[in-house]
């Protein structure tokens, strides 16, 4: 496969309650086997799949918030989180866990990966997508 | 144009089997070419050939089953979402100890890679319920 395309996951549902967030995960690391450029869009109560401190086993559920933090190590370093989302919430960048990647173009200096967006620039996000995956 | 077709949530409930069906046989007929159908999520449920409607009623899987057989159709049902609600071929079946193999005509159980490589392949991903 030699063309690459702009793969956009909107991800917009609290991590427990539905599959989605799970599921949407699983996609994007699978995906990341075809060397696509990838952006992560977290909006509306997808910003809670981010926080910290999570801890499900009260709801029989497995806790996979620890695998973002392996995003980095699949060249997934474009994660856009909607501060209107965050601001909604009472949340703060803070209650984040933070996501980071090595630069391999700047002497693989570690850097985050997280970028806090407005809704212009989250409409300019999903304008660049050529396939786009709503979770 | 070329499309690959997503399909996330079960027959009957609600419209978004019917649609994907008719948009299917639509861009068939207008002379595009479908590249792939993917079942996902709850979509997988349409692939079950234990289901058996009143008989006034449409079979969406029949439907879908014919579709592919008529056009060749390449039709994929993910193999994690399928395990977990009970969509099993010969072989998931064997595997699992389980007795039964209700996978219908034409659909296929296989990986989330090929979803990912229908949006590389195709001109459009076209995706039909939550």
């Amino acid at each position: 496969m030699s063309n690459t395309k702009t793969f956009v996951y909107i991800n917009r549902k609290a991590p427990y309650g539905t599959v989605y967030a799970l599921e949407s995960l699983e996609v994007v690391l699978i995906g990341a086997a075809f060397e696509q450029n990838v952006k992560l869009i977290f909006m509306d109560d997808g910003v809670f799949q981010l926080t910290r401190g999570q801890d499900p086993e009260g709801i029989g559920m497995k806790n996979f918030s620890k695998t973002y933090a392996a995003l980095g190590d699949y060249d997934i370093n474009q994660i856009y989180i909607d501060q209107q989302s965050l601001d909604d919430r009472g949340l703060t960048i803070d209650d984040l866990q933070a996501l980071v990647y090595e630069d391999e173009d700047d002497d693989w200096n570690e850097k985050s990966s997280i970028h806090l967006v407005n809704r212009e620039q989250l409409s300019d996000i999903i304008e660049s997508a050529d396939v786009l995956l709503n979770f | 144009m070329k499309f690959t077709i997503q399909i996330n949530t079960g027959p009957y409930t609600h419209q978004a089997s019917d649609s994907a069906y008719r948009f299917t046989q639509a861009a068939i007929d207008a002379g595009h070419s479908i590249h792939r159908v993917f079942f996902y999520h709850d979509g997988v449920n349409n692939a079950t050939e234990y289901s058996v409607p009143p008989q006034d009623d449409r079979n969406l899987q029949q439907l879908w089953s014919e579709l592919a057989t008529e056009h060749n159709l390449d039709m994929i049902v993910c193999v994690a979402a399928a395990q977990r609600r009970g969509i099993l071929d010969e072989n998931e079946s064997k595997k699992n100890g389980k007795n039964g193999v209700n996978i219908a005509p034409g659909f296929e159980i296989s990986g989330l890679g090929q979803l990912i490589e229908g949006g590389v392949q195709s001109d459009r991903l076209v995706v039909f319920g939550d």
